[in-house]
């Protein structure tokens, strides 16, 4: 290779062969994952008959179960409000921990981040599971697994937005001889405010779709009797569930959408 | 009586910011500090109630020596000190009546705090001082719907209201155009001789400390170099504050032009 100027490569010899030993790497375990996965092709050639079969099946939905379906509905709908409800009142604090600005110390800012990563890393079927095993079936499971997998998303935006606060009516509440619960009260709440009502409308929007699926591990709501319909191969009740579901999830997505829109 | 005896300021960084400032003021004198940027006004004014914390010397109002006090006390000896911003340092949401009676937050317990409930006088005195800084008709505004020159009166009637024994203004014109900076430096004057307080302003608008100042401070790299009436305010002492001692004839030599009084040492305020 001459060492002239008009020659110029972004990678060097080293460089080039790491990249292509990195690529080859990726496929080497791309192919091993997809054959460890042993697909029955014969399945997938018969696929769309059985969709068909299973939509004929389907419909016309069961309008008569509607009537039927309004309590686990209406179970989802306080799941969720009562789950997002603890899961902020909950977060608050954790969030107050898990901002720079307001942790006390150093040992109880990363206790606050540590119950933020904690709580978002568990999926919240586990989460229902776990509490159906100690409370049994039903609502209260239900409840406490969404406000406890709320906790870290809601804590962590919270305390992004303590962060981003300005300083400088803290101060100016400070120089007049406040005290930090005062300059809490006066100058931090009402500046995280927008974000706060922002944070725990989404969060309740996200936690209504997760009240429906939660139903399936017997945490109550309107997963329970889908469910018990598809087990029975009721597919005309199933395909109603579906079809109130859709409806649950676009009113939630348009009341949060709402909400946040007007606090901006 | 405000005395400021030795003070000290040393950052982290290892700036020394004040070297052994002393001074004092009382009654209802107008004092402005000058200086170029970096000389250490803004950290003497703060230093004053602790909002940045000095590494030596003394602080005292009246009988009291702020700079040792613990925070319970500090927050008391607080109350006696308004202070007023570059920025206004408003809570930008809430209406101008909160955040004029947030003025009053020394005084009233956290439960009070929480649910906005201040005593029928403070209310009074908030609607007298709402007038007084000529803001009638936007009390239930928020801050953050009005004029820099109307935040910085709100500001100013945060201070006020604390019934304070003296104010410090921290840059209080920075922000504002040049008519609403006269506006609210007569607004300061006015308040220092009715309420018969001293006001501390640091300022680097020399003409403005020049027109409604008692005496001028000037800083200049941490250390006072001119404490007068602004009469004594002479181009040797302008040059001592803003050039080091070294005079303008002596920089620009033989091309000065016509124009270098006053106006050139306005020029070199530091921004």
């Amino acid at each position: 290779m001459s060492n002239s100027t008009d020659s110029w490569s972004r990678f060097d010899r080293r460089e080039r062969l790491l990249r292509f030993f990195g690529l080859l790497a990726g496929l080497v375990i791309l192919v091993a994952a997809w054959r460890a996965m042993e697909v029955n092709y014969g399945y997938a050639v018969t696929a769309p008959r059985e969709l068909a079969d299973l939509f004929g099946r389907m419909y016309p939905p069961n309008v008569g179960y509607s009537r039927k379906i309004v309590g686990p509905l209406l179970e989802t709908i306080n799941i969720s409000i009562l789950g997002t409800a603890l899961a902020i009142v909950m977060a608050i604090p954790v969030a107050f921990l898990g901002a720079s600005n307001t942790a006390p110390n150093k040992p109880a800012y990363l206790l606050g981040k540590f119950i933020i990563s904690f709580t978002r890393s568990v999926n919240v079927i586990i989460w229902a599971l776990i509490f159906v095993v100690i409370f049994g079936p039903g609502a209260l499971a239900g409840v406490l697994a969404i406000s406890i997998r709320s906790i870290g998303f809601t804590a962590k935006l919270i305390a992004e937005a303590i962060e981003e606060i300005d300083r400088g009516s803290v101060e100016a509440i400070t120089a007049a001889g406040a005290s930090p619960v005062d300059v809490l009260i006066y100058s931090i709440v009402p500046q995280i405010k927008p974000a706060f009502i922002s944070v725990a409308t989404l969060r309740w929007d996200i936690n209504v779709r997760a009240s429906t699926i939660i139903g399936f591990v017997g945490a109550g709501g309107i997963g329970v009797p889908l469910q018990t319909e598809i087990n029975y191969f009721n597919w005309e009740a199933v395909l109603t569930i579906l079809i109130s579901i859709l409806g649950l999830v676009l009113i939630s997505e348009a009341i949060s959408a709402y909400l946040r829109k007007k606090v901006m | 009586m405000l005395t400021v005896d030795n003070l000290e300021k040393t950052y982290d960084s290892g700036d020394k910011a004040l070297k052994g400032v002393s001074f004092e003021v009382s009654g209802n004198e107008i004092v402005a500090i000058i200086g170029p940027s970096g000389a250490g006004k803004s950290t003497l004014v703060r230093s004053i109630n602790r909002l940045t914390e000095p590494t030596a010397g003394r602080v005292s109002l009246d009988d009291t020596e702020v700079t040792g006090l613990d925070k319970s006390a500090l927050r008391d000896v607080r109350r006696d000190m308004g202070m007023i911003f570059q920025e206004f340092n408003l809570v930008e949401r809430l209406t101008v009546m909160e955040n004029i009676l947030s003025g009053r937050l020394g005084y009233l317990s956290t439960w009070n705090a929480f649910r906005r409930n201040f005593p029928p006088e403070d209310i009074k005195r908030a609607r007298e001082i709402l007038s007084r800084v000529n803001l009638e008709g936007v009390e239930n505004n928020r801050a953050d719907e009005l004029s820099g020159g109307q935040r910085q009166r709100v500001g100013i009637a945060r201070a006020v209201i604390q019934r304070p024994k003296i104010l410090l203004a921290d840059e209080p014109t920075s922000a504002l155009d040049p008519d609403t900076s006269r506006e609210v430096m007569s607004l300061l004057t006015d308040i220092a001789h009715e309420d018969d307080i001293p006001i501390i302003i640091n300022i680097h608008e020399v003409d403005l400390a020049v027109d409604y100042a008692d005496r001028i401070i000037g800083l200049s790299d941490g250390e006072i170099v001119f404490n007068g009436p602004p009469d004594d305010l002479d181009q040797a002492a302008r040059d001592k504050i803003y050039r080091g001692g070294e005079s303008i004839a002596d920089r620009e030599g033989p091309s000065a032009g016509s124009s270098t009084d006053s106006d050139d040492v306005i020029a070199e305020r530091g921004d």
